[in-house]
């Protein structure tokens, strides 16, 4: 499969203080939905900006389809559908003249009303942006990306704001656009989106890519399978120590008194646990397990990450 | 290498392909600019600040500097004096004095409020004191021309005979000293606001940056934006005009093409200047702040609402280098005297510098992002 979107050891560097992204590498496939995931300030902006060419990277590589920014740009920009972290569109205009706008600057746009229908925004088509809720915002956001028909969709936060009703459809969306042979760069916040939408991921942290490939692949690698929460009364500072000497645990979380083990094979834990509680003298309060999720892998990844420094 | 081989090729698209349509060259330019007029038209500040508001400002300032009627130096007679009156009437300027006799009291609470141009009072021995305040000119002319009146009623005769002719005509008032000032001044606004702040609140508001990413010509969208601030001159300029003339009888003797031009230069001179000082800043509010500080000594220097030639002689070269000087002197010497084109390119060329300079410098700086 040919690469859509390739960069290499980018860097950016704002105002010769803030490292905002350190040595980058990705390399998206055309018809992949991928996904950036990382906690605020990692850099996921600053990266999608500087592959849509919106920002001069400080040193590395970019090719979108085999093109470079500084020799293409023009023909580039005709393939690109692009929705920023934050734009504030014109109040005064109403969705169909915004649409239209945006049209206009392509050779072969989509026709309006199609792309109204298929962010359902035909009801609101005469409405002005100014009077949209947030959510209807977003749509339209979406839709002035949407309407160039474009080969690659780059999608900065798409759905934070939105009810899980408009996110599904906005995920319906995305997954028809890319059964049509399209490729989505995404960044989200949202786990379950990531789980369920992309083909592969990146976790960045700190301008870095600290882990990557497709969900299920991430979490049986560093999710460690299955999760055991627990929470003991009496003496337990200091157990961290025991909790992670216990068979088969990977890694040990604490959430406000709440303990959660990364696990592999919890019936060899559970048991060793319940022993280890009663020589210590604690009370179990509460037991439960789980399969693991991409939150876990992300929580452990990052906030480790964060410890660390 | 082609862009459409690169695309996978899928088997079954699970939805039938994109309808598609086809743009021009101009596609975007003309969108641009609608976009843009509508925005205007849908917002109701930039009407009135446009529109109104300068029609307002003329109509108000024109109302209280009108050129008086005729008698009217208004006279306050203290009682004591009636003999004044009597002469007054009896003098052949007669019809120019508006006189009211009342007693000392009032007649000084009438002239520190401005209501009577002068007081006469009775003095010894069948004399007259005139009250007036030399600070204010009105003040001077109505002691003067009473006491001309006075004597001539009283038997002086000039030893040189001599006519006077009165001139308010339309052309030489202030209203139409006042309406060119206040088309520069407004074509001025419009220009700096319509383009800085305009662009500074795109770009606040990563709209910019939105657009930049889309394969939008960025020279087309400055075209728009200079193109609409065009239409809007057009139609203040009529409006402003067509008021001047409606209200106050003012007569418009230059070709109205050749205003047209003068006042489409101006535009695009200060929306140069506009784009100018948008070129970099982040926030509204520090371009409004920017825009204020180079406006200001405009409104001050320029001969808006007063000739420039009140300030000392040795700074009018500065003052006739301000662009809004230039545009206002156009205006004036093309509206009230009809002075072609051709005659005022020295005007026309500081216009062109300051803008052009400023466009050029603009472009070298301008940040899309
Ligand atoms: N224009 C800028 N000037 C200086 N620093 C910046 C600028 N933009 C971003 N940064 C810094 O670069 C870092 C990465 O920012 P970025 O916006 O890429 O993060 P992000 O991953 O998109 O975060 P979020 O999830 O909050 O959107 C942050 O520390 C931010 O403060
Ligand atoms: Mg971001």
């Amino acid at each position: 499969m040919p690469t859509a979107i390739e960069c290499r050891d980018l860097r950016k560097t704002y105002d010769d203080k803030v490292e905002a992204v350190r040595g980058l590498n990705l390399e998206i496939q055309a018809g992949e939905c991928f996904g950036l995931l990382g906690p605020n300030g990692a850099g996921k902006t600053t990266t999608i900006e500087i592959l849509e060419g919106l920002l001069a990277p400080t040193s590395g590589m970019v090719s979108i389809l085999g093109h470079r920014w500084d020799e293409n740009e023009r023909e580039m920009r005709e393939w690109l559908g692009i929705s920023l972290q934050e734009t504030r569109l014109s109040e005064k205009l109403s969705v169909r003249e915004t649409i239209d706008l945006f049209a206009s600057f392509y050779r072969e746009p989509r026709s309006t009303d199609e792309v109204l229908e298929e962010l359902q925004l035909t009801e609101k088509a005469d409405s002005w942006v100014g009077k949209l809720s947030g959510g209807q915002r977003q749509r339209l956001a979406v839709a002035t990306a949407l309407v160039c028909n474009p080969k690659i969709l780059f999608l900065d936060e798409p759905t934070t704001g939105l009810d899980p009703q408009s996110r599904r459809q906005l995920w319906d969306i995305i997954r028809v656009f890319q059964r049509n042979g399209g490729t989505v760069l995404l960044t989200t916040h949202y786990m379950d989106e990531a789980e369920r939408l992309c083909d592969r991921l990146a976790i960045i942290d700190h301008g870095q890519v600290i882990a990557q490939g497709s969900p299920p692949d991430l979490i049986t690698r560093l999710g460690g399978h299955h999760v055991v929460e627990f929470l003991v009364d009496g003496n337990s500072g200091g157990a961290q120590d025991v909790w992670r000497t216990l068979p088969s645990v990977e890694s040990v979380r604490e959430d406000d008194g709440l303990i959660a083990l990364n696990v592999k094979q919890p019936h060899l834990t559970i048991p060793a646990l319940l022993e280890a509680i009663e020589r210590q003298g604690g009370k179990l309060q509460h037991l439960t397990t789980r399969q693991a999720s991409l939150e876990d892998v992300f929580v452990r990844l990052t906030g480790r990450h964060l410890r660390e420094d | 290498m082609s862009v459409a081989q690169q695309t996978p090729v899928r088997t079954q698209p699970a939805t039938p392909p994109p309808t598609q349509r086809r743009n021009g060259r101009w596609a975007g330019y003309s969108h641009l600019l609608m976009a843009r007029m509508l925005e205007l038209k849908r917002e109701p500040e930039v009407v009135f600040w446009v529109f109104i508001f300068p029609l307002l400002l003329a109509l108000g300032l024109g109302i209280a500097f009108r050129n008086k009627p005729e008698g009217a130096v208004s006279v306050a007679i203290v009682q004591g004096a009636e003999s004044a009156q009597t002469l007054l009437q009896k003098s052949p300027q007669a019809n120019q004095f508006k006189v009211q006799v009342l007693d000392a009291e009032a007649a000084h609470q009438g002239f520190r409020l401005g209501k009577f141009d002068v007081a006469i009072e009775p003095g010894p021995n069948g004399t007259f004191t005139y009250r007036y305040d030399p600070a204010r000119p009105e003040s001077v002319l109505a002691r003067a021309e009473v006491n001309d009146a006075l004597q001539s009623a009283a038997g002086r005769t000039d030893p040189v005979p001599t006519k006077p002719v009165s001139s308010s005509e339309p052309g030489s008032r202030y209203i139409d000293f006042l309406i060119p000032g206040l088309l520069g001044m407004n074509l001025m606004n419009s220009g700096m606001w319509g383009i800085g702040f305009a662009l500074v609140d795109m770009r606040q508001r990563k709209l910019l940056k939105r657009f930049v990413g889309t394969p939008m010509r960025r020279g087309d969208f400055l075209l728009a934006l200079a193109s609409s601030r065009l239409i809007l001159m057009i139609i203040e300029v009529g409006l402003l005009l067509a008021f001047g003339a409606l209200f106050f009888h003012m007569r418009v003797m230059g070709s109205i093409a050749g205003i047209a031009l003068i006042a489409g230069m101006g535009s695009l001179t200060f929306g140069g200047v506009g784009l100018l000082t948008a070129s970099r800043a982040q926030k509204i509010e520090s371009v409004s702040g920017l825009i204020n500080l180079v406006m200001m000594p405009m409104w001050i220097f320029s001969g808006v609402f007063f000739s420039y030639e009140r300030f000392p002689a040795i700074i009018h070269p500065l003052i006739k280098a301000l662009p809004l000087t230039a545009l206002n002197d156009a205006l004036r010497a093309s509206i009230l005297e009809g002075t072609p084109i051709l005659h005022q390119w020295p005007r026309l060329l500081v216009m062109i510098v300051w803008g052009g300079v400023s466009f050029v410098l603009a472009l070298k700086w301008f940040r899309w992002t």
